[in-house]
């Protein structure tokens, strides 16, 4: 007879893999399925061309929280950092760079007023993430108020922020549904710096620095920084894969199972309770709870059969929105990449290039109507630098994210893609003179090819775009707020849940009291 | 797939009012002009008398112009799955040529409406209803082979009901009719073309639905009003219709409750078992649009439920407000549907009562204002709760009924 199991986790990304070690260690058995070969989901090392290793998705570490890290003995179980507290340099074509750390600012470009307001951005960012922090971190409160417990989260929210003082409450409040160009505006002076910053709202989302809802998703950011125990932005030794093994050790050692090349196909409801899963072999696996780290849409409207759910509840998944923008350039040099205005030395910051928030605008325009941008912007990392292990010696590897690059399931998909990596290449030798003649190997995986192979809907990073409407309790849509779907013994774990996306686990821990405060 | 018909692809600025199949053929009765407008078409409040028209139904036979029911045609390999997450009783277990009253039901376990369901074969379906509901049927389709159409103005209908209903559509050649028991449905054939008919209404009496293309519809009346003449066969019209389901107990959508699709204010929605409607939910079918809604709210208990009303005197009680005692301190519920019923010649309403009240052991009061020459009366009855249907004679179910 089969082995039955107390719980399931579908999907073997980092918040997958969170939950089991979570569950696991509270005493339950556990079984992960992860379809690819590779464990980690989005976050993952893999070779593109011979002895050139990138991560394949996620390239950086900055938002997992410092206590999940210690929890589960992330250091024992092999992570470590090839770089820590990464400066941002915002690249340009004439090669006056700016380089952000911590809070300061600093460059050509740089007036004596903007470096003043630059730290007293930093403060009032810093300021107003901490008072939102328990919520980008917590289970995300039911909007009712029908008992004490509800009612109580509700107002311990509303009074954090109204013990910011009444000055900076009214600000918050004023600015959280804002976009960030305004913001931006309102503080500085210098173009160049305005862009490097807005980048950080925007990565991996959908919408531009001028659509609502961008202030928030900066401060998402900078309340990732806080909780990461001071590691700023890190560049994990051997790639991001180095994560997901680290939490493959610990959620083994808790006594979780893992399995890869195990692609369920079907999520068993019997009796109106989770009873298993199916696979694609036809294998049957039984389990008291299954807890899903794939993302809403998949979960629902393929892995689930529509018969045990809600016309309203169908519709509201069917609508979320989905539609990855960010696509990844994977680059193998014959040299170190000599970017304008950056020493070799330099190489192991976090290089942007968006000159401007008008820019950042320009790039995301096309993208809107499903075309490709002519002059994308980029955060690009040189993981060798800083890790020799991932590529041949004296070679390089690039790691870039392409903001805003349409999801293309067009019939010209192949040639569209080999269009646009000449684009992008073009970009980068206007701010890297000869680094196209450097390339030995170049891999773009646009959305779409983001969702073939880490099987994430439309290729979006955050499963669901992360936005003031799918935020807290509409996120990803108030019936699965806090991880429990409507039928029994299922839950969701993933990014589309809340707090949302990037490397950090939080979803997946949070899915895993819920799943033992729900009992069996 | 919504299947455009002619009437549709007309731009909404040129589309009037429009008129159903049969409004040629019947509209040298129309005596008082008294029009209404249902789903776009112009209908009937009465052709001349109410009361006449009434009294068809209960003594002879009656004709009502279906054809504004909007009707929905779904097929498809997933056509029984599809039906049976949507309604809320067990499609299963209707077989072809069988008709079901069914209601369906939002995510809160709340009414969208009710309606028949037709079933004509394992994957052909047909919804009736009197409220448009597309866009409720496609978001339902997410995830099924399916395809649903709107045959609202493709179809025309005509309810036929009374104690003589079946003698005149004998006599029309339909062979065998009096064999069709209550919701079954047949096909017979009227010049070499098809028509179908269920024995089903909206009376609570004897009687049938016929179901024709559009473009034979003016066929199917002159056939039937030249074999119900001899019998005193007449058109008769909404205010007519009213009376006869009230008495038959029979809820009215926009009347007793309001689709929760369209309801805005809190605590409007209902439940099945607040209209007093548990036979049709089967909670053990599996899994249905509400279902677990529905189980979390029958163990929490109803806080009022529809019911009948007996009245005191012979007001009719129109939205009038119940009380617990005489001096109307405490309102516990309201009139939906009020009627005099000719038949019963008693005082009938369907009200909703809040717990315990509606149990029926309490006293109650109804509030009634009387309008007397240009005066405003206020009086208090004494009500009961009263068994529903209020009137259900044999003949609505006797197969094969009475020859006349």
């Amino acid at each position: 007879m089969a082995q039955r199991y107390q719980n399931i986790v579908i999907g073997g990304g980092h918040n997958g893999l969170t939950c089991a070690a979570g569950l696991a260690r509270a005493g339950q058995s556990v079984l992960v399925l992860e379809a690819a070969e590779d464990i980690g989901g989005a976050a993952r090392t893999r070779e593109f061309a011979p002895g050139a290793r990138v991560s394949a998705c996620a390239h950086l570490l900055h938002a997992m929280p410092a206590d999940l890290a210690v929890e589960l003995d992330l250091a024992g179980n092999g992570l470590d950092y090839a770089a820590q507290d990464m400066r941002t340099v915002s690249l340009s074509e004439s090669g006056e760079t700016i380089v952000l750390h911590g809070s300061t600012a600093q460059g050509k470009a740089v007036s004596e007023a903007d470096a003043a307001a630059y730290a007293r951005f930093n403060e009032d960012m810093q300021r107003f993430a901490k008072a939102l922090r328990p919520v980008f971190e917590d289970i995300a409160p039911e909007l009712s108020i029908e008992t004490w417990r509800q009612r109580l989260t509700l107002l311990g929210l509303g009074l954090r922020v109204r013990r910011l003082g009444r000055f900076h409450m009214r600000e918050l409040l004023r600015i959280i549904g804002m976009n960030l160009y305004d913001l931006l505006d309102e503080y500085f002076e210098s173009t160049q710096l305005k862009g490097a910053i807005a980048m950080d709202a925007l990565l991996g989302g959908e919408w531009g620095a001028r659509s609502m809802g961008s202030v928030l998703t900066y401060l998402y950011r900078v309340a990732g920084y806080q909780r990461n125990g001071g590691i700023g932005v890190a560049l994990p030794k051997g790639g991001m894969g180095a994560v997901s093994g680290a939490l493959v050790g610990a959620a083994r050692a808790a006594g979780a199972e893992i399995r890869t090349g195990a692609r369920v196909t079907q999520i068993l409801v019997e009796n109106d309770r989770a009873a298993g899963v199916e696979l694609d072999s036809g294998e049957r696996l039984d389990a008291d709870c299954v807890i899903s780290n794939a993302d809403p849409k998949q979960t629902f409207l393929k892995l689930v059969s529509v018969d045990h759910l809600d016309t309203g509840f169908v519709r509201q998944i069917k609508n979320l929105r989905s539609s990855g923008k960010a696509a990844k350039l994977h680059l193998l040099l014959e040299g170190a990449p000599r970017f304008k205005g950056v020493e070799e030395s330099g190489l192991g910051s976090r290089l942007i290039i968006a000159p401007g928030m008008d820019e950042i605008e320009l790039a995301f325009n096309p993208s809107k109507y499903r075309e490709y941008p002519a002059a994308p912007v980029l955060e690009i990392t040189v993981p060798s630098a800083s890790d020799s292990s991932l590529a041949p010696q004296g070679q390089h590897v690039v790691s870039a994210v392409v903001q805003y690059v349409p999801y293309d399931d067009s019939p010209d998909e192949d040639a569209n893609r080999a269009a646009f990596l000449e684009t992008v290449l073009d970009q980068l030798e206007r701010y890297a003179p000869g680094i196209r003649g450097q390339v030995l190997a170049a891999e773009l995986l646009t959305p779409r090819d983001i969702e073939r192979e880490f099987g994430i809907s439309g290729g979006h990073w955050h499963h669901v775009e992360l936005v003031f409407e799918s935020f807290l309790f509409n996120r990803p849509i108030p019936a699965l707020a806090q991880h429990q779907a409507p039928i029994a013994g299922l839950y969701l774990c993933g990014a589309g849940c809340h707090p949302g996306g990037n490397v950090m686990g939080i979803a997946g821990r949070n899915a895993a009291q819920q799943v033992l405060k729900g009992g069996h | 797939m919504i299947a455009d018909t002619q009437n549709n692809q007309r731009p909404l600025t040129e589309r009037p009012i429009l008129e159903t199949p049969f409004f040629e053929s019947y509209k040298h009765l129309i005596q008082n002009d008294r029009y209404q407008e249902w789903s776009g078409y112009t209908t009937l409040e009465s052709f001349a008398c109410e009361g006449q028209e009434y009294f068809a139904v209960r003594n002879t036979c009656g004709v009502y112009d279906l054809c504004p029911m909007i009707k929905y045609d779904i097929s498809g390999p997933d056509a029984e799955r599809y039906m049976n997450r949507l309604v809320t009783r067990d499609v299963r277990k209707v077989v072809p040529k069988r008709v079901a009253y069914s209601l369906w039901c939002d995510d809160n376990g709340h009414v969208i409406e009710d309606g028949t369901v037709f079933r004509f074969s394992a994957n052909q379906f047909r919804l009736c209803c009197a409220e448009r509901q597309i866009d409720w049927l496609m978001d339902s389709a997410i995830g099924y082979d399916v395809a649903i159409s709107d045959v609202t103005e493709d179809i025309a209908g005509l309810a036929v009901q009374g104690p003589i209903s079946c003698t005149i559509l004998k006599k029309m050649g339909f062979a065998g009719i009096e064999a069709l028991k209550p919701f079954q449905l047949q096909h017979f054939s009227l010049d070499g073309c098809e028509v179908m008919v269920s024995r089903t209404g909206f009376t609570g009496d004897l009687g049938y639905e016929l179901w024709i293309g559009a473009e034979r519809a003016k066929k199917l009346w002159e056939s039937l009003f030249a074999a119900g003449q001899p019998y005193g066969i007449r058109m008769i019209g909404s205010t007519a219709l009213d009376m006869l389901r009230i008495e038959a107990g029979l809820m009215q959508v926009g009347d007793e409750f309001m689709s929760c699709l369209q309801t805005v204010r809190l605590g409007r929605d209902r439940t099945p078992f607040e209209l007093g409607l548990d036979w049709l939910v089967d909670l053990e079918k599996g899994h249905f649009n509400g279902r677990r809604a529905l189980l979390a709210a029958r163990t929490k208990g109803l806080k009022r439920k529809l019911v009948g009303l007996d009245i005191d005197w012979n007001k009719q009680a129109d939205g009038a407000l119940i009380y617990s005692s005489e001096d109307a301190k405490r309102q516990i519920g309201e009139v939906t549907s009020a009627l005099w019923s000719p038949t019963l010649k008693q005082n009938i309403a369907l009200a909703f009562i809040d717990a315990p009240w509606f149990e029926g052991e309490q006293e109650m009061w109804a509030e009634i204002y009387l309008h007397r020459e240009c005066m405003w009366e206020r009086k208090m009855f004494r009500c009961r709760v009263t068994r529903k249907p209020f009137y259900s004679p044999e003949r609505r179910t006797l197969t094969p009924p009475n020859d006349m």
